[in-house]
């Protein structure tokens, strides 16, 4: 899958839990699910969720404690399907 | 410090009625909504007919937010955070993100179990070794102060902010907590009601203990029957209700509407002793508990217009009328007129308390006595206490003034509350 492909997968899976709206429209490889967007950090669990069923991939723990990025999660959802 | 408490907000989400309007229609006009629910047929229960309060999908967009609606499954939750919200507008109080820390204000929102269909989901995913798909709510919808706490993410309350649990006094413990701390000055307002979830996992064991009544599943609206010769047994129920209680001051100077005062109550337990059980109230707790109400709020016996009772349609109903009658030291022609809301709901456990307090306030407020229904063959013993004519089969329209609400419950727990018209 192509990194503008998960990009905007990923924009659609985050919006509702997006507390910054004006952040979101920036929305990029860049942005911090927490610092830019203003998610709450609880529900990071129920992204994470959201994107193994998007993509149909299992997100083990180490991973999920490294996904704070737009960026990181396009790396790990990239390495996760390659292992698929 | 002792000072006065109002009531100058209320909402419901009631089987027979969602919101005030609907619910006051209903207790007018003797509107059952006790309905035969096709689940507990599947999972073959004896009672397959219950009360719950209906919420259309469209309706809940106006309570909560697309992601707060993302994986609820707690009915508690939906009933209590709607009740709670109404009664916080209708308060004229503000609700929402725009809403700021109100150091005074309070919650006491109390829950028998919440969130037991989210617990089930839970409970499935983690026996098949996937926890970690729990997501993120599976704690707040299934704490008990997961009410109070959904509640205060919209309303902003930095008082007090609790969960109270006592069985099926718990919505009128709710309120007599919350007067009391107003009453000391701790708070100047709190919201205090209490709800119930619904479903087979919260109402599978009282069917269990063969106390719910199983030969009306094909004539649901007949099965409640209090007072009555041929009472069988309680219709479960569900819902919530919610009112704020306020400091009189505090409520003349936002200009606000009062419906009721609370002018005082009394809780207690039997001990479980004395004829009282785990599931049986001790009589003596009773009378003591009513003649201690009475006393606190400052009245006379003969005041009271009209009793609320628990009542709940067993062969208890007669014993409760006996204490009623002890505890006032009336009878007959003296006695109160007297009703019970669950020939209507069902018995809605937790969230009884709660909800049959604002039927009390509402026969305050617009001067009625709801009538009984299903109770064509009165008790005799009940007849021989209280007389026919203190048992209105249909809605009494008269001035009332002084309304006497008990709630009792299982690990013999009672809570009544007096509600007076507002006199300045």
């Amino acid at each position: 899958m192509e990194t503008k492909e998960i990009i905007y997968c990923l924009k659609k899976i985050v919006k509702p839990y997006v507390q910054n709206d004006l952040a979101f429209q920036d929305f990029g490889q860049g942005t911090d699910f927490i610092k830019d967007l203003e998610i709450n950090s609880a529900n990071l669990v129920d992204i994470v969720l959201d994107v193994e069923d998007e993509f149909n991939i299992a997100i083990d723990n180490d991973s999920m404690d490294n996904m704070t990025t737009v960026n990181d999660a396009v790396r790990i959802i990239k390495s996760k399907q390659q292992q698929a | 410090m002792n000072r006065r408490v109002v009531i100058t907000g209320m909402g419901v989400a009631a089987p027979n009625g969602v919101g005030l309007t609907a619910f006051s229609e209903a207790l007018k006009t003797g509107k059952s909504g006790i309905k035969f629910q096709p689940e507990l047929e599947r999972l073959k229960f004896r009672c397959q007919i219950a009360g719950n309060p209906e919420i259309p999908e469209e309706m809940l967009k106006d309570y909560f937010s697309d992601l707060e609606l993302r994986g609820l499954n707690s009915s508690g939750i939906v009933y209590g955070v709607i009740s709670g919200v109404d009664a916080w507008k209708d308060a004229g109080l503000p609700v929402g993100p725009d809403a700021k820390t109100d150091w005074d204000s309070g919650i006491i929102f109390g829950t028998g179990i919440l969130g037991v269909d989210k617990f089930r989901e839970a409970i499935h995913l983690i026996d098949d070794k996937n926890t970690r798909r729990l997501g993120s709510t599976s704690v707040i919808q299934t704490m008990a102060s997961g009410i109070s706490a959904y509640l205060n993410s919209k309303l902003a309350c930095g008082n007090q902010v609790t969960t109270n649990s006592s069985a099926c006094t718990t919505g009128t413990e709710a309120i007599l907590m919350a007067a009391e701390r107003i009453r000391l000055g701790k708070a100047n307002r709190i919201l205090a009601g209490s709800c119930s979830d619904s479903g087979p996992y919260v109402w599978g064991g009282f069917d269990a203990m063969r106390i719910l009544p199983h030969k009306y599943n094909d004539n649901p609206e007949a099965a409640s029957r209090p007072m009555s010769a041929s009472a069988a047994g309680f219709v479960p129920g569900s819902g919530a209700g919610a009112l704020v209680l306020e400091d009189l001051e505090s409520a003349l100077e936002r200009g606000a509407k009062i419906y009721a005062e609370v002018l005082g109550g009394h809780i207690n337990s039997g001990g479980q002793r004395n004829g009282g059980s785990m599931t049986a109230p001790n009589s003596e707790g009773v009378v003591r508990c009513i003649k201690n109400a009475i006393f606190d709020a400052g009245v006379q016996a003969a005041e009271i217009d009209s009793i609320n009772g628990h009542i709940t349609a067993t062969g208890m109903d007669a014993t409760e009328i006996k204490n009623w009658s002890e505890a006032l030291d009336l009878k007959k022609d003296d006695f109160p007129l007297i009703n019970s809301l669950k020939g209507l709901t069902g018995h809605c456990l937790s969230a009884a308390g709660s909800i049959e307090s604002i039927a009390s306030v509402l026969q305050i407020s617009d001067d009625f006595v709801f009538g009984n229904i299903n109770c064509e063959d009165l008790h005799p013993e009940i007849e021989n206490i209280a007389g026919r004519k203190k048992v209105p089969q249909k809605t009494l329209y008269r001035k009332v003034s002084t309304v006497a609400k008990a709630s009792f419950g299982f690990g013999d727990v009672n809570a009544v509350v007096i509600f007076g018209k507002f006199q300045s």
